[in-house]
């Protein structure tokens, strides 16, 4: 029994006194970011990687706090989504649709426990299903050469701009931004500068971390300037915090399957966890029928989503541990993380530093379990978090990113360029271009372009080397699948709109 | 409409900016087959002609917020970039005080509350950084303590 000596390792690591106290601090912090509207995941755990950084942490620490922090902010993103109708990211768009209706007719204490134990049986399964999956993926991923990287890379891209967004050549365009920016720097291949202009604050390259936190974090402060931060008060009230028994065992199912769409659409490549709430909202939807009153407040709906919502973040993990493609804009925030750590994902680190990988599973399992205690019996903390005004919230995590950046590298270049990156993201939000493709570029291009000319190294220039096994073949045909279907599937997929008051 | 096609044509521009800066790219003499020039040359390709088809398609425009508004923003973007500059020379409490007071400022245009939220943002961030971190940060410019 390989897994359970493989578990035993992780436990080992993961529950030493220090671990598990960065672990509960973890949980605790993403609790309270996924709960701040305006933060979600994403910038979350960005704003909070420059700062573990120069906390010296090693890297399993850094991981296992960083990892506590995005499952925690999974959790807390569905307090603001049901008591605010505010989704803290994508994802959590699906649980505003039933959530935010039962809070309203009276029932917030009861949507929010729904909800967190549907979280919780969401991640803890798909950590199991990480826990079984991602090891043979390893196995397999060993098969990958140059030509299967390249394709996989292109998988990645065609289906997060396929499916997350409205508009392919916008979601092109965004990934073409990111990529484009990667090959600022030095060649690796050859030592000469790209691009550069001659500047020589390019010459290193843009920091992928300057990049993430100037379109997530500060690009959300110019989206409150715009609104004056309206609509951010509380307007349901929250009374006594019960344990709705009837709600949670009627809808076990719904857990249980939502679970099962959510962890298998986390580990799509490319489409993650945006797609993994979706489809469980909507299949479940159909199961239940015309009748069973989806859209009006009803368990089964905040079930649903918020399960397939932490199914996928769990199942994104298997994309992004074993072949280094993150599954969303939170994975693709942890595959920065990794990359600052000098911890390069693929299959090698399953048999290079299990303590890592099996440290970090084994620290999810223990964070779900904190996660569950945290916030079902103390779920009113976090609310009075919601209270924070967007007026001392913004402005603070302005500074809070501004340090972060300034303490990487000590230079003004790049808190310029971080400011700079903020007013593209709120551009490119403006026109509905996803940011997800411009991360996933800067982060990916390097590799990508590697892939390809090493491929191109080993064929002697010959193309048709990228096309040339039946791993390769498979993730090209994909990859255009991936970018194309959705253009005929738009009115199938179409996304609910969010409910207004 | 009108927004979709002027990014569109920003887009076209800049892409073809990039490509004619890639094929100015050195290569050295420890050539590989694809070189330095070709990926960027790809990219460059694939984003002139999404730009295209941005400029001929167009989405419907968004709603692009007022011009006292755009003010605003603009200002803000002033501000950050002033902050920058000023976070090296001038020490953190004071410029992060005046920032985080014009930012709240704009959120929320009262003026006691800005005030207040700026200096205990200042302060308490300082405190929470220098103290709790670690951090190596400077609260005051070396002209004033000496």
């Amino acid at each position: 029994m390989e897994i359970i000596e493989n578990l035993a390792l992780g436990f080992s690591v993961a529950l030493s006194p220090y671990t598990l106290m960065l672990a509960i601090v973890g949980c605790f912090l993403g609790t309270i970011i996924g709960a701040l509207p305006g933060l979600g995941p994403s910038n979350g755990v960005a704003i909070l990687i420059p700062l573990t950084f120069t906390l010296g942490l090693d890297a399993t620490s850094a991981l296992v706090l960083m990892t506590a922090v995005y499952y925690g902010a999974m959790y807390g993103g569905r307090i603001s989504s049901i008591l605010l109708n505010i989704p803290g990211d994508e994802p959590a768009l699906m649980t505003t649709l039933d959530g935010y209706p039962m809070a309203k007719s009276g029932r917030a204490g009861d949507a929010l426990v729904i909800s967190g134990v549907a979280s919780f049986v969401g991640a803890f399964l798909s950590t199991i299903g990480l826990m079984l999956l991602a090891p043979m993926l390893a196995r397999v991923a060993y098969l990958f050469g140059p030509a299967e990287y390249f394709a996989l890379y292109l998988l990645a891209f065609c289906t997060l701009g396929g499916m997350a967004s409205n508009n392919q050549a916008k979601a092109a365009i965004a990934s073409c931004i990111g990529l484009g920016i990667a090959m600022i720097g030095v060649d690796n291949n050859s030592g000469m500068p790209r691009l550069t202009g001659g500047n020589l604050h390019l010459m290193d390259g843009i920091d992928f971390l300057v990049a993430i936190v100037g379109l997530f974090a500060i690009a959300e402060v110019f989206f409150f300037i715009e609104s004056h931060g309206k609509g951010s008060a509380i307007g349901v009230k929250l009374g006594k915090v019960r344990i709705p028994w009837p709600d949670i065992l009627a809808t076990k199912w719904t857990m249980l399957r939502a679970s099962g769409v959510g962890f298998i659409a986390g580990i799509l490549p490319g489409a993650g966890a945006s797609l993994g709430s979706f489809l469980a909202y909507m299949s479940e939807k159909s199961i239940a029928g015309e009748n069973a009153g989806f859209g009006t407040g009803v368990a089964k709906g905040i079930a649903a989503p918020e399960a397939g919502n932490n199914a996928a973040a769990g199942g994104a993990l298997v994309p992004m541990l074993t072949l280094g493609v993150p599954g969303s804009g939170t994975t693709a925030v942890l595959l920065a993380l990794l990359m600052t750590l000098n911890i390069t994902p693929g299959p090698t680190l399953f048999t290079d530093r299990p303590e890592v990988v099996w440290g970090l599973i084994a620290s999810l399992l223990i964070a779900n379990i904190v996660l569950l205690l945290m916030n079902v019996p103390m779920v009113k903390i976090f609310v009075r978090v919601l209270q924070v005004p967007a007026w001392v919230l913004l402005p603070g995590v302005t500074m809070i990113s501004f340090v972060g950046i300034y303490s990487l590298s000590g230079s003004y270049f790049d808190l310029l360029l971080m400011v700079a990156f903020g007013v593209l993201g709120y551009v490119l939000r403006k026109l509905d271009i996803p940011t997800v493709p411009v991360i996933l570029g800067i982060l990916l291009g390097g590799n990508m372009e590697d892939a390809l000319r090493r491929a191109m190294v080993l064929s002697d220039g010959d193309v048709t080397f990228l096309f040339s096994t039946p791993i390769a073949i498979v993730l090209w045909l994909a990859a255009i699948a991936g970018f194309v279907a959705p253009m005929f599937l738009r009115s199938v997929l179409k996304k609910p709109q969010r409910i207004t008051d | 409409m009108a927004s979709d096609r002027i990014f569109g044509l920003v887009v076209l521009m800049a892409a073809l900016a990039f490509i004619a800066s890639a094929t100015q790219i050195q290569t050295s003499f420890l050539a590989d087959p694809v070189g330095p020039k070709t990926f960027p040359i790809m990219i460059g390709v694939v984003a002139a002609i999404s730009s295209l088809v941005m400029i001929f398609r167009p989405d419907p425009d968004p709603e692009w917020p007022d011009k006292p508004t755009f003010g605003a923003l603009f200002f803000a973007m002033l501000v950050l970039i002033s902050y920058a500059y000023a976070l090296k020379p001038l020490g953190f409490i004071i410029p992060t005080a005046i920032t985080a007071g014009i930012l709240s400022y704009q959120i929320s245009p009262r003026p006691k509350p800005a005030v207040l939220s700026g200096i205990g943002l200042s302060v308490g961030l300082f405190i929470l950084f220098k103290f709790a971190l670690g951090l190596g940060l400077i609260a005051f410019p070396k002209f004033l303590i000496g």
